[in-house]
């Protein structure tokens, strides 16, 4: 166990843990940023997406000793007012249905637009195949990424 | 999005009946809600039985109107829903209206609230049908309250004045009040009007329901991260749980470096359940670290020996065998005799393996026991809550009504939270410990530790007489779950003059449960692609022939008609390309649709559905929509990829990579959905969408090919062999 310190959502913060402690326990039971979701614990299913200096990671299996002096970002921190233009696209499409996996789906396609404004809807379906919805909210997230990029376009 | 809206996003906790100024209202209602007999044995009896419930409204000086919602949200919105129904004859105004979730807990409102009813429970797509007819009741008494003392306010008969959203008006004069205005001056009547039936708006004057597209209230909450889950909650001084479980269903556990496991970093102390033993951690990373490091002994096991694959071939020997006749669910004419002097006979059997729930968010659950042990807290998500409360007193054998239950978003239930296990577990451990306790099942628990839809064999006969006409249709179903094998084989809409429809139990030791739509997946697969198999050898279109087989039911023939029209049914695809048709009632509602596929490196790609749903009175139709898309391509996940399989009794999957749910990549570029305008009850959409699928799919890879697939899920291994055959 020792002191470790981060940069979260432009905040530095100090915890106690072991620095093979997965980054996703840290950010939930430590930090309460509950956003990021525990789900396979093996980076397989995507709902602990969080952004790593701009790149979607798994947090479940990132230990923490790994992403020192990174700046760290979660849903939380994804916009100030919840109004990224996915965030708002996601409400405008209605997408979530339980909602469990919308973190790492919204984090997972701000990372796509951030990269390629303009998204063919063969790299949507590329770049999201990373991050499962057991609810097969599928559709709408492709029209709500679509959305968003023609929204960043006006 | 302003910042009510983001607090409208929350489940609030507010105390509203000690709030002071406004008004409250406990409107008692009635609703049929499905009979679920207590306990991990529950299987769905289809028995409606009554209860009551009470529906809380508030109103307060400034107008806001806060409705409880009683049922449990896992994504398919009825926590909006339900409250727009009530507002909806409430006449109130949407954008005043808070909702929050109905509390269970008694002990602090009071037995008669919603808390008190022992079946509240969110299953079977019943939430809207179940309660539409005693909210509308709920809210037009409250609107009758209203009227009745702005009448006494402003000195005129009740009868001169009318509502407009949140306002009470008095047309001759002009006068207005709003129900905030009210609210300030108003006295409850200890016993509410009465409101017949007669009172309730005509639905063409309905100003919310099926009219407008109102967002659902819990999405903003999910789109930046502060929706709270049950494993969301942190408690001061918490510890962590984790539970290492027996393989094989019944194997009771021994551990056997105890000592070893005691004294590992951060652990609390581990605890010997009956299946299976837990740890208690200081945190979650050294409860999952000591589970790891348990050595466990099993002995014993009710799903011992149990080879899912090896049973298989076996179903179809139980289908054969005369001697192994199960129960009869149907039996119409004599379909036995009719078969045999049938003109022409068809024959087949379909299959599917078992699938598991594999909800996103894992099962878990955090309690809180208090020092003197004799009351508790619990946090879960859970589609049976008052169940859930009642199993957690049980363990700790404390009146239920000590127990406070909290519930909280469900990160997808589809049957699966409507057992309350976990919430047994985490009772269990949290009452060794003074100390609140967050059990977490990881990915593997829940996989391995899962509760199955039954595999299960349909067999298909039928027997066409000489002008083509079905005379003999027998359906016998084979394999584990009981009652969960047979809900869907029943052909509402179709009309066979004998029929026999029979069930043939198989008993594998192992824990099955309702996953969504229960036996309508594989069930109306088997029919829909039986349907499509005698259409084809009696050559005829698969729509005409299902509109010959419906011809008595105009509104299943709409629906199906819609579907055709839709699909453009009788042009055909590109090349490359094949259509299939499936039509399915599940829930009392209709639906038919119509998938365009092709095959492409080994897959099967599904490019285009369009879908025409009968639901009557539709609540929210773009709400409805969205639980569609979300059936029809859980369905596809099925379909495609799924499959769990037991070797010597124990699941042999474990994770998304061995456990392959349907990725965003299979997505069609096309979901149409056309809601037929119906003035009918409202019936279930959580599931509705679902059913058809299998045998639509089926049925375009037979268009496509000429080959049949007969087991779901249809791997790319199943479809080499089905193309392999020799026809």
């Amino acid at each position: 166990m020792r002191d470790i310190s981060l940069n979260v959502n432009g905040k530095r913060m100090s915890v106690d843990a072991d620095p093979s402690t997965p980054l996703l326990w840290v950010l939930r039971e430590k930090l309460g940023l509950t956003g990021p979701k525990y789900s396979c614990g093996i980076a397989v299913c995507g709902a602990c997406m969080v952004h790593v200096d701009g790149k979607t990671v798994p947090s479940c299996n990132t230990p923490v000793s790994e992403v020192l002096g990174t700046e760290i970002t979660t849903i939380e921190g994804l916009s100030e007012n919840g109004d990224h233009p996915v965030q708002k696209a996601w409400i405008e499409e209605q997408v979530p249905q339980c909602g469990y996996c919308q973190s790492g789906q919204i984090m997972r396609a701000a990372e796509l637009l951030a990269d390629k404004p303009n998204p063919t809807r063969q790299e949507i379906l590329e770049h999201m195949n990373r991050v499962l919805c057991r609810c097969a909210t599928y559709y709408r997230i492709v029209k709500a990424i679509e959305r968003a990029a023609e929204e960043g376009d006006s | 999005m302003s910042k009510e809206n983001k607090e409208n996003g929350k489940v609030s906790r507010r105390g509203f009946l000690k709030a002071a100024g406004g008004v409250t209202f406990a409107v008692a209602a009635y609703a049929l809600l499905p009979k679920i007999p207590f306990g991990e044995d529950a299987q769905a009896s289809g028995e409606l039985v009554e209860q009551t419930v009470s529906a809380w409204v508030r109103i307060d000086t400034d107008g806001k109107v806060t409705i409880f919602n009683p049922a449990a949200e896992m994504g398919q919105g009825s926590m909006t829903a339900l409250p727009l129904i009530l507002a909806e004859e409430m006449d109130a105004d949407w954008n005043d209206v808070v909702i929050e979730q109905s509390p269970i807990e008694p002990a602090i409102y009071g037995s008669v609230m919603f808390g008190g009813s022992r079946r509240m429970i969110t299953v079977g797509s019943r939430a809207v049908s179940g309660y539409f007819d005693s909210l509308r009741t709920a809210g037009a008494q409250v609107r009758k309250m209203l009227l009745q003392s702005a009448a006494k306010e402003m000195g005129v008969a009740a009868g001169e004045l009318s509502t407009e959203p949140g306002t009470v008006v008095h047309k001759n004069s002009g006068r207005k009040l709003s129900y905030g205005e009210i609210a300030g001056f108003m006295k409850v009547p200890e016993n509410p009007p009465s409101v017949s039936p007669s009172e309730l708006k005509d639905p063409k004057d309905f100003r919310l329901i099926g009219k407008v597209d109102i967002p659902r209230h819990d999405i903003p909450s999910k789109t930046d991260g502060s929706a709270k889950f049950a494993i969301d909650i942190t408690l001061p001084n918490m510890a962590y749980a984790a539970i290492s479980r027996s393989p094989v269903h019944g194997a009771k556990p021994k551990l056997t470096n105890e000592s070893a496991v005691g004294s590992m970093k951060g652990v609390i102390k581990t605890v010997t359940l009956g299946h299976g033993v837990g740890v208690i951690a200081e945190t979650i990373e050294d409860a999952l670290a000591a589970k790891m490091a348990m050595k466990l002994e099993w002995s014993g096991g009710d799903s011992k020996g149990y080879n899912s694959q090896n049973w298989m071939p076996k179903y179809a020997t139980v289908a054969a065998d005369p001697a192994k006749a199960g129960r009869t669910q149907e039996n119409k004419g004599n379909a036995d005799s009719a078969l045999a002097s049938a003109a022409r006979k068809y024959s087949a059997d379909y299959y599917n393996d078992h699938v598991v729930h594999a909800q996103m968010e894992p099962l878990n659950a955090v309690v809180l026991v208090a020092p003197d042990g004799k009351s508790a807290e619990v946090w879960a998500g859970s589609q049976a809550p008052d169940s859930a409360r009642t199993a957690a007193a049980a363990v700790l054998g404390v009146p239920r009504d000590n127990v406070k239950f909290n519930q909280m978003y469900l990160g997808g239930g589809f049957g699966r939270r409507s057992t309350s296990d976990y919430v047994e577990e985490a009772a269990e451990l949290a009452k060794t410990v003074k100390r609140p306790v967050k059990l977490i099942w990881t990915r593997e628990d829940d996989i391995t530790y899962g509760m199955m839809r039954p595999m299960s064999l349909q067999r298909m006969e039928a027997g066409v007489d000489a002008s083509g006409k079905v005379t003999a249709w027998r359906h016998t179903i084979v394999g584990t779950g009981g009652g969960l094998m047979t809900s869907g084989a029943d052909t509402q809409f179709y009309t066979f003059p004998n029929q026999k429809i029979e069930r043939r139990d198989t008993e594998h030791g192992i824990r099955t449960k309702h996953w969504r739509a229960v036996g309508h997946g594989p069930n109306k697969f088997a029919i829909e692609a039986f349907v499509d198999e005698i259409a084809i050898g009696e050559k005829k279109d698969p729509y005409k022939f299902r509109r010959e087989l419906m011809a008595n039911y105009p509104r299943a023939l709409k629906v199906l008609d819609t579907a055709a029209e839709m699909s453009d049914w009788g042009k055909p695809s590109s090349s490359g390309r094949a259509k299939g048709m499936a039509f399915a009632e599940r829930s009392g509602s209709l639906c038919a649709g119509v998938v365009e596929i092709s095959f492409d490196e080994g897959r099967i790609r599904v490019h285009r559905i369009w879908c025409a749903l009968d639901a009557g009175i539709v609540v929210q139709p773009d709400n409805v929509k969205a639980q569609s898309e979300g059936s029809m391509l859980m369905a596809l996940s099925t379909i495609l990829h799924e499959s769990i399989t037991y070797k010597d009794g124990a699941v042999e999957q474990s994770n998304f990579d061995d456990y392959q749910l349907m990725r965003i990549d299979d997505t069609p570029e096309l979901i149409d959905i056309r809601l037929i305008p119906s003035t009918e009850h409202p019936s279930g959409v959580g599931e509705a969408a679902l059913p058809f699928m299998g045998g639509a799919v089926a049925n375009a890879f037979f268009a496509l090919t000429g080959k049949r697939l007969r087991h779901m899920p249809f791997t790319p291994e199943k479809i080499r062999a089905a193309l392999s055959e020799v026809t």
